[in-house]
């Protein structure tokens, strides 16, 4: 097992590394910049915007910027200066100027506080609803549960959230329209916007593969046994059946853990979601940077977390 | 079909006549149409989807007003005779905007799916079809795409947009990007059909009568990977409906004075407490459109092959 961890583990050194590459190259590749006129601001004159570039090194050669940010991030964990919201590291964007005052407060952490709610509440929901579906497969409970869930992935996370908030926050007045961290009442809805397509999305998967393990050998096997119906269920039928479950459950944590723009957009939750947009829109390079990187180590420790599961559930894996 | 009755003479029982004679021959198209007629949910959205194909093909001709004209006596008007959906914060008409909307919405999505089938059945043949090491190189680069989120794709590929430059070049980008992100499934389907097929036996008589590899591979190996393609493509395209219509709420997608229902829908977001209507209506058509789809495509994937129901 150890092995097969530090395995995955270098893989994943390579992978991030690759990930680095390939968005500093689009960076450079993308026209504009963060010092050139947009929409938003006056014309600058081209001395002022070389200037600028000058200052922050942007006008060095593109290897040299690369190793210099990669260097400030290895060795002292810094993700540089923000280009576009002056006065700010992208540290402190993130993560908040003190950190450790109110931890559960700071952008970083009520993303993660989100996802992770979201996470538990679609896992808790839908593999029971495919398990469900899967035993009385083609009866009225398998179609209730199919429809909730065809419903579910039918309707896109933001038009829910904005559904419910005519709903439940403009008309009936229970629970708060938008914000974070003053009352739980205010997590009920962005939780559940957010949860909803991933109970779909597991709910059908768990059917789907239920169904086939229980076509299989083993599970006839383990009933001929003479194994009650609860045993070769959740020990025979369940366990192999959660195995392409989880293979989208690392993505997923991985995607709702580094925030969700769109769900945190319209509850104007004020986590890291909108930076992965506002950092494109604006080219603030660093904040660009930091946002991917920070993705893409999230998924590959959630895809870490998968693999070891997948050792669990099945030990031929362990071993391959 | 007369020709296989003559032998028969005398009267021919009622029940034969009834099931043998009078049941035309089926094909496997015939078939699937027969089953999925029978299913009413999928029925019913596939009418739903022909008829709002029609609605956005003959946008003007159907709609009471311009997408873009503007009413000042309407401004935020709820519903009225006028109006039937209300207007919007310019006192456009929010019926008329929306089945223009649903050109964008629908076309990227048509569009989008269809240049995503042909690149990906191209790779996926090309991969399936000569198998070894050129799979291999081929499978890994896709998996190597896999694990690049969509959005973020989709996002990067937008940096490359000059931020300044019009709404036509953006929304190419929009069809270009989710094109590219989106043929990785269709791929994998194909290779793996292929990879199957050409192992069976109608495939090994076909290269032993001298059918060249292209022949083989239109002929033979291409029309029996077709179901699962169609599938997929009815399932993609609520994909790129949800996917156009949230970057036309984040103000990625179309621009102004143009429509799509994501963008309807951000513009309702903005005077939800006003006009509630400007939200509500684009919300029910991406909502209803997305589950007449999925509906549909679930209904063909069962009719396709009944054994299969609901196993991905």
């Amino acid at each position: 097992m150890a092995t097969f961890i530090a395995n995955r583990l270098i893989r994943s050194v390579v992978v991030l590394f690759l990930v680095s590459v390939v968005t500093f190259t689009f960076i450079q590749l993308a026209p504009g910049g963060p010092f050139s006129a947009d929409n938003s601001m006056r014309p600058r004159p081209p001395e002022i915007e070389a200037k600028l570039m000058a200052q922050y090194g942007l006008d060095r050669p593109p290897v040299e910027q690369y190793l210099r940010y990669m260097g400030n991030l290895l060795l002292k964990g810094e993700l540089g200066p923000s280009l576009r919201q002056k006065d700010y590291t992208v540290n402190q964007l993130m993560f908040s100027r003190d950190f450790w005052a109110n931890p559960m407060q700071t952008p970083v952490m009520i993303s993660a506080t989100l996802g992770l709610i979201a996470f538990v509440l679609a896992v808790g929901t839908g593999i029971p609803l495919g398990v469900v579906s899967a035993l009385y497969r083609n009866k009225l409970p398998d179609h209730i549960a199919m429809f909730i869930s065809t419903l579910g992935i039918s309707i896109p996370n933001f038009v829910l959230g904005l559904l419910m908030i005519l709903v439940f926050a403009l008309t009936l007045g229970w629970l708060p329209v938008y914000g974070w961290g003053d009352s739980w009442k205010q997590m009920v809805m962005p939780v559940i916007t957010l949860g909803t397509g991933g109970m779909a999305l597991i709910a059908r998967l768990t059917r789907a593969s239920m169904l086939e393990v229980l076509g299989q050998d083993y599970v006839r096997t383990a009933r001929s046994k003479g194994l009650s119906e609860r045993v070769v269920m959740s020990r025979h039928a369940l366990k192999n059946s959660l195995i392409p479950v989880v293979t989208v459950l690392g993505p997923l944590l991985a995607a709702w853990l580094t925030g969700t723009f769109l769900v945190e957009l319209v509850f104007a939750v004020p986590g890291i979601g909108r930076f992965f947009v506002s950092a494109v829109t604006d080219r603030d390079y660093t904040l660009i940077m930091a946002t991917i990187l920070f993705y893409s180590v999230t998924l590959v420790l959630s895809n870490l977390a998968v693999d070891v599961l997948y050792g669990y559930l099945d030990p031929r894996i362990r071993f391959d | 079909m007369s020709s296989n009755t003559q032998p028969i003479t005398g009267p021919i029982p009622a029940a034969v006549e009834e099931d043998v004679l009078k049941r035309p021959r089926t094909s496997l198209f015939q078939d699937t149409i027969r089953r999925l007629l029978r299913n009413k949910v999928a029925t019913v959205s596939g009418l739903y989807i022909l008829l709002i194909a029609l609605a956005a093909i003959l946008a003007p001709l159907i709609t009471p007003y311009p997408y873009d004209e503007t009413d000042y006596s309407n401004v935020l008007g709820k519903p009225n005779a006028e109006h039937i959906f209300g207007a919007d914060e310019l006192g456009r008409d929010v019926f008329s905007r929306l089945i223009f909307g649903s050109r964008v919405s629908l076309g990227v999505a048509f569009v989008g799916s269809l240049t995503a089938m042909l690149i990906g059945v191209l790779y996926g043949a090309v991969a399936g079809y000569l198998g070894g090491w050129i799979d291999d190189l081929m499978m890994r680069f896709v998996d190597l795409m896999y694990g690049f989120p969509v959005l973020l794709f989709v996002i990067l590929v937008m940096l490359i947009i000059p931020p300044n430059s019009p709404p036509g070049l953006i929304m190419v980008g929009v069809f270009v990007s989710l094109g590219v992100v989106s043929w990785l499934g269709v791929s994998r389907l194909v290779r793996g059909q292929f990879l199957s097929l050409r192992q069976k036996e109608f495939v090994e008589a076909a290269r032993a009568t001298g059918a060249t590899p292209w022949r083989i591979i239109w002929r033979h190996l291409l029309p029996n990977s077709l179901g699962p393609v169609i599938v997929w493509l009815t399932l993609q395209i609520p994909n790129l409906i949800l996917t156009e219509s949230t970057l036309s709420f984040i103000g990625l997608g179309v621009q102004e004075p143009l429509s799509s229902w994501g963008k309807m829908l951000s513009d309702g977001w903005r005077s939800m407490r006003s006009a509630p209507h400007m939200a509500v209506f684009p919300a029910l058509a991406i909502m209803i459109t997305m589950l007449a789809f999925n509906f549909f495509g679930d209904g063909l994937r069962d009719a396709l092959d009944p054994t299969m129901r609901g196993r991905d």
